[in-house]
């Protein structure tokens, strides 16, 4: 008998929000978390804009020990930290460093890569030939599973613990991967999400292939473009998500406060066939993920009634709808309401996926759908498939049951879930 | 530089490890570093590298090996200053 996997906790850190209830508020509003970094500029960069959460000296002090804070580097773990331990308390537990070890808990915090700040600082220590002097936490800061490392000792979870990476699909695969090991019965709860660094030497190469927008470096929050006719790049973001997944009973047990159920998903992979290439998805792979993504959650295509697409505001965007219109067998005005968090706050890479499943369960829970900001100009090609009207460009206020996530990424690996209102 | 003076200085080096607060109120040259004052073992080579810049010594291998509690710190880093 396969558990049913209920959300009780979550925690953002995102570039137009920091912790849930700013976030909420910034997705209500269609505040825009995209500025001109100085830095960028100086370093001959195309796209001089992104987003980079806020995070005060107050906040990081309210998370992180003196010892804990010495020599760390590395934005991600930052980030995801924050976003882990605030998850882990809005589900209704403690961060307390003599807590009982606890064996039904585990963790699967993904990113791309971590530590790249820490990693450069190691590198010029090295190349002097100073080793010696690189200091005990270079390892923790810079293995890829240095998030969990560090996760896991503050919040005590005894359960798996690791890191998963699959480029800009990690948070949403980390989501299910805690869902399945729930489901079979191997975890109690699972926290998941996802973080990524910030900065030039994680955007760098991005740049370098020309993906990121260069043409609003004088409107930053005009920037990230989805779907629109003037998309022409994606803009970088930064930062984390993360969730508490639990077994139904578990939750009901504690009494615990309940988001949203996760129905199921899928996992795939084009393999880089039929159209898939290491940075282009394989069409048929991405509607397959889609089409068994519903088939496990046991609904139909037509209870789909929102998608927080993966919608990046790069060529792909109208190949993106289509494969939704096509796996889902509905277009015009039959299509569901669609948007992209990342209009909002770029797009976070490794912590896109779980950034924007937090977003996905906010909408749910608060009955409405995010504006899709600076799409005005919608995409002709995009218009031929789907009724503009299904592109909320202001908040709708919507109780709706049913939101499927996507996404999609870097070496044509696609992840799909399905998130809907929690009805006992 | 006297004794207490060296002390002294060990002491703010150390006190960002230190696990057991008690034991470090406590300190005195038999202080171990591991074993009373519970720091974790992988910021022995963080210590190391703060008393190199205090100092401005260097330490090597055979020295951090050596320098597991408050006297034989005190020993190592008298030696480099005098040498």
């Amino acid at each position: 008998m396969k558990q049913r996997v209920v959300i009780t906790g979550l925690g953002v850190v995102a570039p137009n929000g920091v912790g849930i209830t700013k976030f909420t508020e910034a997705l209500k509003t269609g505040k825009s978390g995209i500025t001109f970094h100085q830095n960028l500029k100086d370093l001959n960069f195309s796209c001089q804009i992104g987003g980079i959460p806020k995070i005060s000296e107050e906040l990081t002090a309210a998370y992180f020990t003196e010892l804990q804070l010495r020599g760390l580097n590395s934005s991600g773990i930052l980030y995801g930290c924050i976003a882990g331990i605030d998850a882990w308390k809005d589900a209704g537990f403690e961060m307390n460093p003599e807590s009982t070890l606890d064996y039904d808990t585990g963790l699967v915090f993904g990113t791309g890569t971590s530590g790249v700040e820490k990693f450069r600082e190691a590198i010029y220590k090295l190349d002097e030939g100073n080793v010696r002097r690189l200091g005990s936490t270079v390892v923790l800061q810079t293995m890829a599973s240095g998030i969990s490392a560090y996760l896991s000792g503050m919040l005590g979870f005894g359960n798996q613990v690791t890191t998963n990476s699959s480029a800009c699909t990690t948070g949403t695969e980390a989501l299910l991967m805690g869902f399945d090991r729930i489901q079979n019965g191997k975890a109690k709860r699972m926290l998941v999400g996802s973080c990524s660094d910030h900065g030039p030497y994680v955007w760098g190469g991005f740049d370098a292939m020309r993906v990121m927008t260069y043409k609003y470096n004088n409107n930053p929050e005009e920037g990230s473009r989805p779907m629109s006719a003037s998309a022409s790049g994606f803009v970088p973001g930064s930062g984390a998500g993360a969730l508490v997944l639990e077994s139904l009973e578990s939750a009901l047990e504690r009494g615990a406060k309940i988001y949203a159920e996760v129905l199921g998903g899928e996992i795939n992979s084009g393999g880089q066939r039929q159209g898939g290439t290491l940075t282009a998805p394989n069409p048929q792979a991405v509607q397959r993920c889609i089409t068994k993504a519903i088939k496990n959650s046991g609904i139909e295509p037509e209870e789909v009634e929102v998608i927080n697409g993966h919608l990046t505001a790069t060529s792909k965007d109208t190949l993106e709808i289509e494969n939704w219109s096509n796996a889902l067998e509905r277009s015009g005005d039959q299509f569901p309401y669609i948007n992209s968090t990342k209009s909002l706050v770029g797009h976070c890479l490794a912590a896109a996926g779980a950034i924007e499943c937090v977003a996905s369960v906010i909408q749910l829970k608060h009955e409405f759908v995010a504006p899709n900001i600076n799409c005005e100009d919608l995409h002709p090609e995009i218009e031929t498939l789907i009724t503009s009207a299904r592109i909320p460009k202001q908040k709708l206020d919507l109780k709706f049951n049913v939101i499927a996530k996507a996404s999609f990424g870097f070496g044509d690996v696609n992840a799909c879930v399905l998130f809907k209102r929690f009805i006992a | 530089m006297t004794k207490d003076e060296l002390i002294t200085k060990l002491k703010a080096i150390i006190a960002p490890y230190v696990q057991d607060e008690e034991a470090f109120k406590k300190l005195s040259e038999d202080t171990d570093f591991v074993k009373d004052l519970k720091i974790n073992s992988a910021n022995l080579v963080d210590i190391i590298l703060d008393i190199e810049d205090e100092f401005d010594i260097r330490l090597e291998n055979e020295d951090m090996e050596k320098m597991l509690d408050v006297k034989s710190a005190m020993a190592i880093v008298n030696a480099k200053l005098e040498a």
